[in-house]
Order: C-alpha cells, then structure tokens, then sequence
C-alpha cells in the first residue's frame, strides 16, 4: 500500500509525500515505515502504541484508531496532522 | 574563596535559545558588547532546552516537540553548524496492554553528566521520568527505578497535579566531585538525592514551606521550580521554590528560607534561580507577582533580578536599563542563565521574546535580542579549544 506522508514528517522522507511500503496491518506498515525512515514512528505512536493525540491515520476515507487496523495492498494510509493550537 | 568546579572563561560567548516556535544563538563579540542573532533553527518546533557539552565544547543537544508530532532530541557535533535527530529519544517502557502506560509528551531538561563520564547525559521529561544516555544523546533509555516506582508515581500525581505545560521532572544535578551523587527536582514531587548512583534516591524537602493548608511532609505538595548546585562550593544549593528561596548546606538535609529577607512587596516566588560561577555566597532570582490568582508577570510590572551577597541574609534589587513601568514579563526557570567570565555575565529570556544581558553581575542590564517567539530556555555557552 502507499503512505501519505504530511508536510511535518516529510523531513524524514527526503521530502517524498507518499511512500510505498508492505504490512498486512497499520502496525506492521507503520514498522515497514520506519525501518526505512529511521525514527519516523515514534513521532506519531507513542512508546504504548497508542496514536498521538494530535495524529490522525485514515485508510482510504475511513479513520482508524487502532494499530491492528488490517490493510490490503490497494489501500492507501493518510497520515493527518490534526489542529494543535496556534 | 575555594576553588571553583566552573573554571573562569574568557571571550566570546554564545547563548542557546529555546523558544515556543524554534532555536536561535545569539553570538557575542570577545567583550560581550554586541550580539547577532542566528536564524531560526527549527522553525515550529517547540523547543524546551538547548546545552552545549562542556566537556568536549562541540556537542550540543536540543529537545523538540511540535503541536502533531511526538517529542525528539537533535544533536550537533560541530557546536551547532548542523544537525541531526537522534534515533531514540527518551521514551517510557512500554506496558502490557492491559496496563495504562506512560508516554514522554516532551523532553524538559538535559545534564551533561560528570567530567569522567564522557558522551553521557541525563534527561528529565514531561511528565516526569529520569532518562540517561551513555553514547552522546543518540540514544536513551529510562534511568534508576522511578519511572515505574509505585511510591514515585504516587508523588509524580496526575496531570492535574503539574504545571499548566505538564508536570516536569528538572534541575538534575551532578556533583562535580562525584558522579554517583545526584540530584533531581519535579514539579511537583520534591527534590532528591542520590548517593549511590541513581541505585536509589531519598527526599529532600525538609524546611521547604507548601501551599498553605497542605501537609509539608506529603513530597507530591512540594513544588520546586529550580535548583541550582554552587559551582566553587558544592555543598551549598540554592532553590526557588513556588513556596520560596531556600538555600541547603551539606551535610545538613533541611532547608532554610533566605526569600524572608526580599521586600515584602515583591516576595519571594519566580522560577529562575542563578548561583555565581566562582562565589557561593552571590546568588540571583528573578522575582515574579503571586499575589491573588498568581498573574506570574513582573511584581508591579517593573522587572527586576535580586541579588544576595552573602547566601541570602539581604538581597539587592537590581533594575538599571529594564523598561520601568508597564513591562509585564515572565522569565522561565530555564530562561535566566550566566557565563563563567570573572565579570559574570547575566541572561535574562522573556515570555515577551526578548533577552536581556548584563557584562557587570547584574548592576546594569541591557536589550540584546528582541521579537523572538516566547522563550523557554537560555544557556550559555563556549565553544572551541
């Protein structure tokens, strides 16, 4: 599946905006992500593997909370920056 | 005078800063009379504390957070020319799921450790937990045992419990002549102490006063805002507390309250606290309103350093070149700061953006910076051979 990755991570991603990478679940494409763009996960997972409270993931339209989220390889994952304050 | 563990520097001087949306320097000439300031450094980025390693006068570490994204250290090693992201920051260990875990929401403090441990740090995080490094600030991992400790995490409390930017664990210190002697302060929590390396830590909150109508012997009540370790006499500690100035000497383990002699006016509560490089007796605060809902601006809208001479018996208000009227700043407890020069230099950062010097130990200050973003944290620094 492709991540989109936001404008606040794309420091870690040599600028790229998505990212083509393998997992059967969003806790496996989230690990697949970082092991290519070292550190890039625990700026939106927490050490409990929870999602960050200002991080929202959606694959395709539809929000998931939950690392165990399946994918398939057609999906896309939406990596959003919520609204943090001014 | 005994021989001071800050040794007298000389030249030009470079101040860290750490401000809400990004770092800056600000460089001196060689007698400290002018100042430029850098561009920023990770704009957006909310950055908590910027130190420089006095130990090999190149590497500097800096913790950042942002609003989305999850906390993380940079590091330099060639004294801020570039940077790096380390590729693990300070991170609590990971609980069953059937557990509630904690999660660093920012890394607040940082500690070179002692002059014979090379390459190693300390962290302090909100909320609060004790984190060390032993290969320059790369990587961490959780230190000692309180972190998890159920009589810790009692006194940690809840958020509810901390300040309004999250409860701190700060003013980690390490004797200068011992490395296994440590100390550490949490907002709120108390203050601790170490003597076997971090194998286990003993509160030291005895004398130190807590909001009135609460127990003082309940350690969660005591809210230490800063602690500061005389560098020329490393029995001597000073802190401002939210309830005081205090000042320690070892091997005493209670507190005495030196904020009793500042005017009654302007109080005794703020959240710096600077002690001289090289005279344990000289020591500054900056001194903030906490009257009625605690506005924590300047007392009157007139800011002002204090200085005590002799540890605190009488303290000297020191205001020449400060705005007089109508300047309602607050100074954080990382954002007041000094150099090590024989004429101590003096560093004053606002919640207004400003930074304010003095070259003469505070008797006249002036202007150096100003529209920066909200300052957080000010360190001084000297690099180079």
């Amino acid at each position: 599946m492709t991540i989109h990755i936001p404008s606040a991570l794309r420091s870690y991603t040599a600028q790229q905006s998505e990212a083509p990478v393998n997992g059967a679940t969003l806790a496996e494409a989230l690990a697949a992500l970082d092991h290519r763009f070292p550190g890039i996960r625990f700026r939106i997972v927490t050490e409990q593997d929870t999602i960050r409270p200002h991080i929202r993931i959606f694959v395709n339209d539809v929000q998931f909370q939950d690392l165990s989220a399946p994918l398939s390889k057609a999906d896309t994952v939406y990596i959003v920056c919520a609204l943090s304050g001014g | 005078m005994k021989a001071s563990h800050a040794p007298v520097s000389r030249g030009a001087v470079t101040l860290l800063i750490g401000t809400r949306k990004g770092a800056f320097t600000l460089k001196s000439d060689q007698a400290r009379r002018t100042w430029k300031v850098s561009p920023p450094m990770f704009l957006g980025h909310i950055i908590h504390h910027v130190v420089a390693d006095p130990r090999d006068r190149r590497t500097v570490l800096m913790a950042a957070s942002t609003g989305h994204l999850g906390p993380t250290i940079f590091r330099s090693t060639n004294a801020g020319k570039s940077w790096t992201e380390v590729p693990a920051p300070p991170a609590f260990a990971k609980v069953p799921e059937s557990e509630k875990g904690r999660a660093v929401n920012h890394t607040f403090w940082l500690t070179p450790c002692h002059a014979n441990e090379p390459n190693a740090w300390y962290a302090g995080t909100s909320p609060q937990g004790l984190f060390r490094s032993d290969d320059g600030g790369a990587t961490w991992k959780p230190f000692s045992y309180i972190n998890d400790d159920p009589q810790y995490r009692e006194w940690m409390g809840s958020v509810q419990d901390g300040t309004p930017d999250g409860p701190k664990l700060h003013s980690i210190i390490v004797d200068p002549r011992d490395p296994r002697h440590l100390y550490f302060a949490m907002s709120g929590g108390g203050v601790h102490e170490s003597v076997d390396g971090g194998k286990t830590f003993s509160t030291l909150v005895k004398g130190l006063d807590v909001v009135e109508g609460f127990d003082p012997t309940t350690v969660t009540f005591h809210d230490p805002h800063c602690v500061r370790l005389s560098p020329s006499n490393p029995d001597r500690l000073y802190q401002q507390n939210h309830c005081g100035i205090y000042r320690l000497d070892r091997p005493s383990n209670t507190w005495v309250r030196i904020g009793k002699n500042m005017p009654k006016k302007v109080g005794d509560v703020g959240f710096p606290m600077v002690v001289h490089p090289h005279n344990a007796d000289t020591a500054w605060v900056f001194p903030m309103d906490a009257a009625t809902v605690w506005p924590r601006v300047s007392p009157d809208g007139k800011p002002a350093a204090y200085v005590t001479k002799n540890a605190g018996k009488s303290w000297t208000r020191q205001d020449k070149g400060f705005p007089r009227p109508n300047a309602w700043w607050t100074v954080k407890r990382q954002a007041m700061t000094n150099d090590r020069h024989e004429a101590v230099g003096l560093y004053v950062g606002t919640t207004q953006g400003e930074i304010w010097a003095s070259r003469n130990e505070g008797t006249t200050w002036t202007c150096i910076a100003r529209h920066l973003p909200e300052i957080y944290s000010v360190e001084a620094a000297t690099f180079g051979r």
